[in-house]
């Protein structure tokens, strides 16, 4: 696992947080740094008790946040097709795959939560328009085939992204990615499977498959985020041993990858200047329209207003459930204590 | 080159999470069938009928189809949840519980679909209306979370005793599909259960539309304990059960619920039902225009 080293902090310096309370605030903040520092350096883990510094926390709870916001919206386009799926063991499949989605938000939040924002506050967030999803959700999926091109495509790159995050230095996120990343290699493997059968089967079937790689082509190579020269956070992620490889890095591999499968799904790329640079060692692609990715993550995309406005929608409905849950584990608390005092 | 094969890059740490149903080597694998232990799936059934070890009698046949036809309009119903629940947590219990009782439809239906040499998919997607047999309760729409619990209450409840009976059966399959079906259905009680004492025991308003949602729900309860000549031949040959024999047990237990709710049993009077005869609810047709709208499109495709 390649995680294995890093389940323990190192064994040298204890945490400095609890021995030095008479220390002044300076003082502290330098040994936390010092501590911090020393972690970075040895490649280990940060844990919820450990002093961080207060931009490492920031961008970390963005970054979370916004995964488990992306696998909550990312549930919409998938359940989309349950209703429809056409064959009860394709639609067995779909239901379990949307349901690990809702899986992976609970235990992203829970991760994000040991940085002390609470779910609630994430979720109003998402709400209000505040917070932000992965951009890929917000284009529609319109076919049966696009059930396979998202679990082959965006599955596909989310674990290239996901994969290097099960080493990222703060132990509840790598954790929790660590079980992410085992679930998505399988939904992966479902989209890749419902392509194949498309591509062998009728000439309709076969057209459906590629009309939906050809869409989704491009706002896969997307999800990586901005080129290297244009992503300005990319730098003190990596230092910070959150993020492991550039995004353009990352992209090229994940072109590479698809290169592969493609063939062997009897469909092409939409993309005619796909080539491994045999200098660089690395595959590139032909250009991607930015422009269109930033004006989707600025709300101008396909779905924006829907996929909000169904969360907003589930989230209202539910108001009234969630109050009553709480209502009534209060007043059985309350029972509860009475009996104890009584007893 | 197989998906596995070509999964193999020189990604970090790839090779080693990539542990998938590939790897078993079962090029027919699927999802579905990573079921724990031995534990019956729909494609063994399939497969014990394609191969002749299994054979429904006629009788045996029609009676699968409406356990079949229940357990799957509901997972229909059910489904819509997914993404639209209350919390993150229902989404996954709801879906968890759709989840089961579509893996039971597949199993009834694969099975009744031994008769004429059909498949789980042609008895889905590919019957009529009146050709179905699902009984009106299972085609109740969601309503709000109150009326998904209500249904969700009496389904678990009465199934629970159906499939405790149906362990018996002189027929070998469906006492094999009850018993896998009794385990997961008792959970469906326990969650559906927890919901009713806590929707009524919550709020004012959680409490009324609790209320509601029963009153909603109770006039389908009739038809779920009504017997006829198929279910006497078959019970007089210890292949099912009177569901007439299950009412008194479903009554106690619901009842128990009920009392430690502190509400009332709902009185309303019970609507005919005679979906068992193919007379449906309103509901059923717009339920199977979605669920078969792709499939029929595409007639002899593969997925």
């Amino acid at each position: 696992m390649a995680a294995q080293n890093l389940q323990s902090v190192p064994d040298q310096p204890a945490a400095p947080q609890e021995a030095n309370a008479t220390k002044g605030q300076d003082q502290r903040e330098a040994d936390g740094q010092a501590y911090f520092d020393r972690v970075m350096a040895d490649d280990s883990r940060i844990e919820p008790k450990d002093w961080m510094p207060a931009a490492y926390r920031k961008t970390l709870l963005r970054q979370i946040s916004q995964h488990a916001h992306s696998e909550i919206i990312g549930m919409q386009p998938e359940a989309n097709w349950i209703s429809r799926a056409p064959s009860l063991k394709r639609k067995a499949i779909l239901m379990a795959k949307v349901q690990d989605e809702a899986g992976h938000g609970l235990y992203l939040y829970s991760a994000a939560e040991t940085l002390g924002q609470s779910r609630d506050q994430m979720m109003d967030d998402l709400i209000a328009g505040k917070a932000r999803y992965s951009s890929i959700f917000n284009y529609p999926a319109l076919t049966w085939a696009d059930m396979g091109a998202i679990g082959w495509l965006v599955d596909g790159a989310a674990i290239c992204n996901q994969v290097p995050l099960c080493r990222a230095s703060y132990g509840p996120y790598g954790r929790a990615m660590v079980r992410i990343c085992k679930e998505e290699s399988f939904h992966q493997r479902q989209g890749f499977e419902i392509l194949l059968e498309l591509s062998n089967g009728t000439p309709a079937q076969k057209q459906m498959a590629q009309d939906a790689v050809n869409r989704w082509y491009a706002p896969a190579l997307m999800m990586f985020g901005p080129p290297d020269d244009d992503s300005p956070n990319s730098k003190q992620s990596m230092a910070w041993n959150i993020k492991r490889f550039s995004n353009d890095e990352l992209r090229s591999r994940f072109v590479g990858m698809m290169v592969e499968q493609v063939r062997v799904l009897g469909l092409t790329l939409p993309d005619s200047e796909v080539r491994f640079n045999e200098d660089t060692k690395k595959w590139e692609h032909g250009p991607l329209d930015w422009n269109e990715f930033k004006e989707v993550l600025a709300g101008r995309g396909p779905c924006n207003s829907q996929r909000l406005e169904r969360r907003r929608e589930a989230h209202d409905d539910g108001a009234w459930v969630r109050e009553a849950a709480a209502s009534y584990a209060a007043k059985q608390a309350r029972k509860n204590a009475q009996k104890e005092y009584a007893a | 080159m197989t998906p596995e094969q070509t999964e193999q890059t020189e990604t970090t740490g790839h090779g080693d999470i990539s542990v998938g149903v590939a790897g078993s080597g079962d090029s027919s694998a699927s999802a579905t069938r990573i079921t724990p232990g031995n534990a019956l799936r729909p494609e063994d059934i399939a497969l014990e009928v394609r191969t002749g070890l299994a054979k429904p009698t006629e009788d045996v046949a029609e009676y699968a189809l409406r356990l079949g036809d229940d357990a799957l309009i509901l997972a229909q119903r059910l489904g819509h949840w997914i993404s639209r629940a209350p919390e993150l947590e229902e989404d996954v219990a709801l879906g968890n519980i759709a989840l089961d009782q579509l893996g039971h439809a597949r199993s009834f239906l694969s099975y009744a679909a031994g008769l004429n040499d059909k498949t789980e998919d042609d008895l889905a997607y590919f019957r009529r209306e009146h050709e179905f047999r699902s009984a009106h309760l299972f085609e109740q729409p969601n309503g709000d979370f109150a009326v998904t619990i209500a249904r969700q209450f009496v389904v678990s409840y009465y199934q629970f005793e159906l499939y405790r009976r149906l362990t018996e059966s002189t027929d070998a399959t469906l006492a094999a599909i009850a018993a896998k079906a009794v385990k997961e259905v008792d959970y469906h009680r326990d969650h559906s259960a927890q919901w009713v004492l806590r929707l009524v025991g919550g709020t004012d308003e959680s409490r009324r539309r609790m209320i509601d949602g029963f009153k909603i729900i109770w006039p389908y309860v009739g038809e779920l304990f009504v017997d006829d000549e198929l279910t006497t031949r078959l019970a007089e040959a210890g292949a099912a059960v009177e569901p007439s024999s299950l009412k008194a047990d479903f009554d106690r237990l619901t009842g128990e619920v009920f009392q430690e709710a502190e509400l009332e049993v709902p009185e309303v009077p019970f609507a005919p039902g005679g979906g068992r005869r193919g007379q449906h609810s309103e509901h059923l047709g717009y339920v199977l225009a979605e669920m078969q709208v792709l499939a029929r499109e595409h007639p002899g495709a593969s997925w």
